[in-house]
């Protein structure tokens, strides 16, 4: 096992080299420089020159990557210059909430959709699986940013039960029920569509595994239904559920963006859209490969758990 | 059997936890805010607090409470007064100024405010060789570029040499850029003194975490009246909508930059709606060098054929009024009240378009998705275009992301487009013509005259009224240059932005300024 965590780590460099190149290449080539973000309408030739020498962006572009790939390694991620501040600080501070949230609404979505499959593969073409079929349709096709409004309307602005954006109140706050009210919605929220689409999977995923002839011995000697279901059945459906959470994670982590700017969740989703708008290079860079990294480490855990689960597959 | 028991207890039993938390909430709590703390619900995270490295009106509202320039603006206007500087002389010849410090004013941290703090400021910003240059950039420091040295001649007293006559010099040190950091500040902090702010204005800074809140404190020691309110907070709150969530559930208490669609949302009584008219001028960039717009009727032509009234009222909702002209209306002394815009008359536009043989011309307009005091580009950039054809154009838009727009647009339209959007907030009625019509200020010579408009009496009007220092004759040359300006149409001149907000009926003494950077020292909240 510890071999097959080494290889997949060694695997993981060429992806995160990839990813800096990558990063470096978009930001680099689209059109609109830092100084021009900077200067707005005072942007003229003479004023943009001086700018992009104090960012040190007068250098040819190969110069600046390496430079750039040098310092990282080194711990050195550089300066934000729209923020004024380290972009390491920033991006481990965003990140932190952005764990929060994703990672609530990830754990919403997991448990929430796998037991609507289980339940629905459990009772086929029955009232329950009707009922969480229709809403897990609606979950899917509901996009995240319009069902995060609406819930604002209705729990902060109209019935006053949950407070409308931020993830602390401003005054009197900081402990943990004062957190939660600010998490229940946009969590909710953004998780809404992962968990239809886990649920959909779990079910077929449970469909499939309740057919096998080992479920129907285990009926057959008298093993309970609840038994059969959530202890043989689950278990060998998880295989194939697993990397579906997997996968899910991933669209959970982006899918902040936008629940990010709905609720103003201090997160690193909107602090990357800033940062492209305002041409933030080291920011964008840095923040991106910070997040790359994290999902790439978030897969291998992903592909570890599942050849825990399944000894078929080689370790 | 049993699957179906559990499952049925469970969502019982979930469905009771969920009514449990979500009625048992501390219901009201989320949306009391304290009293004599006012909440400021800003449209952004701010980039920086230190004045010399910023450029976004929404950083200068936040900056303008806690620094003082040596000028400032006079509440409801945009005319320089005595504000950390009691009085100033002027020489002759307009290139030296010479002002006299107020006595008896300490910065946050205690150290004084005196002729060596101001030199220290300028020298930071302008002198590449200071020890504290590299806390830069610096990017809007080309406000003082005319600014030669700076010299201390006595503890309290400071001496500007310029190298050359530039009116508009006192109302740029009443801009943020000119506000005062405390030099030691400076040094303790370097280039985080943004995040570190010391000024000597009436609130000090206390804390700013990311992307929350900037909390700003009574400074109890002010050198004038204190302010009215204990604290400010300032919560960034980018989404409009969020921001209109907030203002309605009693989350913040002044919120900037309201929608023009959610205005109606605040017409009760529990809130007051404030509209004030700025320095702000939204124009269509015209390209005079080649073309169907090189032919003036045609220029004018486009004036007449575009319905303004309408894209104030109906695309804006009426939170612009039409322009007459280059000049805003708010720069109230250089502003010539005898202009009337060019009323909506599409026969006199196709009569025009006629005689200039221009029927059918093919036009390509660049427009943005959005930007610094662009509004709503897009659909005003539809209803231009719809007017446009309807004298007989063939418009084609062509739309940008704002950073990708200023790339193509500043460097000139020749050979690209015919026309395009833009729009500008000035601190004097010198900034923008200056930059963006004279011939001197075509895009190869580093300005902004990215429609090539050239005109030799409104060079040297513009010339002439940046080197005089006397007032009167400055506003006698600005309303001739928009006399010009006017009838020969280098720009189809479309809306003058009301600045809007709203306050709920818990807050007293507010009051939008022209500048569009209020100071809150007045403000009171109950």
């Amino acid at each position: 096992m510890g071999g097959y965590i080494l290889k997949r780590l060694i695997s993981a460099v060429p992806v995160l080299l990839g990813i800096t190149i990558i990063v470096f290449l978009i930001m680099s080539l689209i059109p609109g420089d830092p100084a021009t973000a900077i200067l707005g309408s005072y942007a003229t030739p003479e004023n943009v020159e001086k700018i992009n020498r104090d960012l040190g962006l007068d250098k040819p572009m190969v110069q600046r990557y390496f430079i750039w790939l040098g310092n990282m390694l080194q711990g050195d991620f550089g300066r934000s210059y729209s923020l004024n501040r380290p972009v390491i600080n920033e991006v481990l501070e965003r990140f932190n909430a952005t764990l929060i949230l994703a990672g609530t609404s990830f754990v919403l979505c997991s448990v929430m959709g796998v037991l609507a499959g289980v339940v629905s593969a459990a009772r086929q073409y029955g009232l329950a699986d009707k009922a969480i079929t229709f809403t897990v349709l609606i979950g899917i096709s509901v996009p995240s940013f319009f069902l995060g409004m609406m819930m604002i309307l209705l729990f902060a602005v109209n019935l006053k039960w949950l407070p409308v954006s931020g993830m602390y109140a401003i005054y009197g706050g900081g402990d943990l029920p004062d957190l939660v009210s600010h998490l229940i919605m946009p969590a909710l929220a953004l998780s809404a569509v992962a968990t239809g689409v886990i649920a959909r999977l779990s079910r077929s995923a449970m469909l499939e595994v309740l057919r096998q002839d080992y479920i129907r011995t285990a009926r057959a000697k008298g093993v309970p239904e609840r038994r059969v279901v959530m202890g043989h059945a689950l278990r060998a459906a998880m295989v194939s559920i697993i990397p579906v959470l997997g996968i899910q994670a991933g669209f959970v982590l982006s899918g902040s963006v936008y629940i990010e700017i709905v609720f103003q969740w201090p997160g690193v989703g909107r602090m990357l859209v800033d940062a492209i708008l305002t041409r933030d290079l080291l920011l964008v860079q840095g923040g991106v490969v910070f997040v790359a990294a994290c999902y790439v480490i978030f897969n291998i855990m992903v592909d570890v758990a599942q050849s825990l689960l399944d000894p078929r597959i080689k370790t | 059997m049993k699957l179906v028991t559990w499952t049925r207890r469970g969502l019982a039993a979930f469905a009771i936890g969920a009514v449990l938390a979500l009625g048992g909430a501390p219901a009201p709590t989320s949306a009391q805010t304290p009293e004599d703390v006012l909440i400021v619900g800003q449209i952004a995270e701010p980039k920086s607090l230190d004045p010399a490295a910023v450029t976004a009106v929404n950083d200068f509202r936040i900056l303008v409470n806690l620094y003082e320039g040596l000028t400032r603006y006079k509440a409801g206007t945009l005319q320089p007064e005595p504000a950390l500087a009691t009085e100033w002389e002027i020489s002759e010849d307009g290139t030296v100024y010479t002002f006299t410090l107020r006595e008896g004013v300490t910065f946050h941290d205690g150290t004084p405010f005196n002729a060596e703090a101001v030199k220290f400021n300028f020298d930071r910003m302008l002198n590449e060789d200071h020890p504290y240059h590299d806390t830069g950039p610096f990017p809007l420091s080309f406000f003082f570029g005319s600014v030669e040295k700076t010299e201390v001649i006595d503890d309290m007293t400071v001496k500007f040499t310029l190298n050359a006559p530039y009116a508009p010099f006192l109302s740029n040190l009443a801009y943020p850029t000119g506000l005062i950091v405390s030099p030691a500040a400076v040094k303790a902090h370097g280039e985080d003194v943004g995040r570190n702010p010391v000024g000597t204005g009436p609130f000090k800074f206390v804390e700013w975490k990311s992307n929350e809140r900037v909390v700003v404190d009574r400074h109890e020691d002010y050198w004038g009246e204190n302010a009215a309110s204990q604290a400010i907070v300032f919560r960034p709150i980018t989404d409009a909508n969020t921001r209109v969530a907030e203002m309605l559930a009693g989350g913040i208490d002044l919120m900037v930059e309201v929608p023009p669609t959610s205005l109606g949302q605040f017409q009760g009584d529990g809130y007051t709606v404030h509209e004030q008219a700025g320095p702000h001028v939204w124009f269509l960039i015209l390209n005079a060098k080649e073309g169907p717009f090189a032919d003036k009727r045609v220029r004018q032509a486009a004036n007449y054929a575009i319905d303004k009234e309408a894209i104030a009222n109906d695309v804006l909702e009426g939170t612009a009024t039409v322009a007459a002209g280059p000049t805003p209306p708010a720069f109230a002394w250089a502003y010539n009240e005898d202009l009337d815009p060019y009323p909506h008359d599409p026969d006199k536009a196709r009569e025009l378009i006629k005689a200039a043989g221009a029927e059918g011309a093919e036009l390509t307009f660049y427009v943005t998705e959005g930007g610094s005091g662009m509004l709503d580009p897009v659909p005003m950039g539809t209803a231009i275009q719809a007017d446009l054809e309807a004298v007989g154009f063939d418009v084609t838009i062509e739309t940008y992301e704002w950073n990708t727009f200023l790339g193509e647009v500043n460097p000139g339209l020749e050979g690209k487009a015919d026309m395009a959007e833009m729009a500008w907030m000035t601190n004097d009625p010198d900034t923008l013509p200056y930059l963006a019509l004279r011939s001197e200020a075509w895009p190869d010579k580093g300005g902004f005259n990215s429609g090539y408009y050239a005109n030799e009496e409104v060079d040297r009007l513009l010339e002439a009224a940046r080197t005089a220092t006397d007032q009167a004759e400055r506003a006698r040359l600005y309303k001739e240059m928009q006399v010009i300006v006017q009838e020969e149409a280098p720009w189809v001149f479309v809306a003058n932005w009301k600045q809007n907000a709203v306050t709920n009926d818990r807050v007293e003494d507010f009051r939008l300024a022209p500048s569009f950077f209020p100071r809150l020292t007045d403000v009171k909240k109950n």
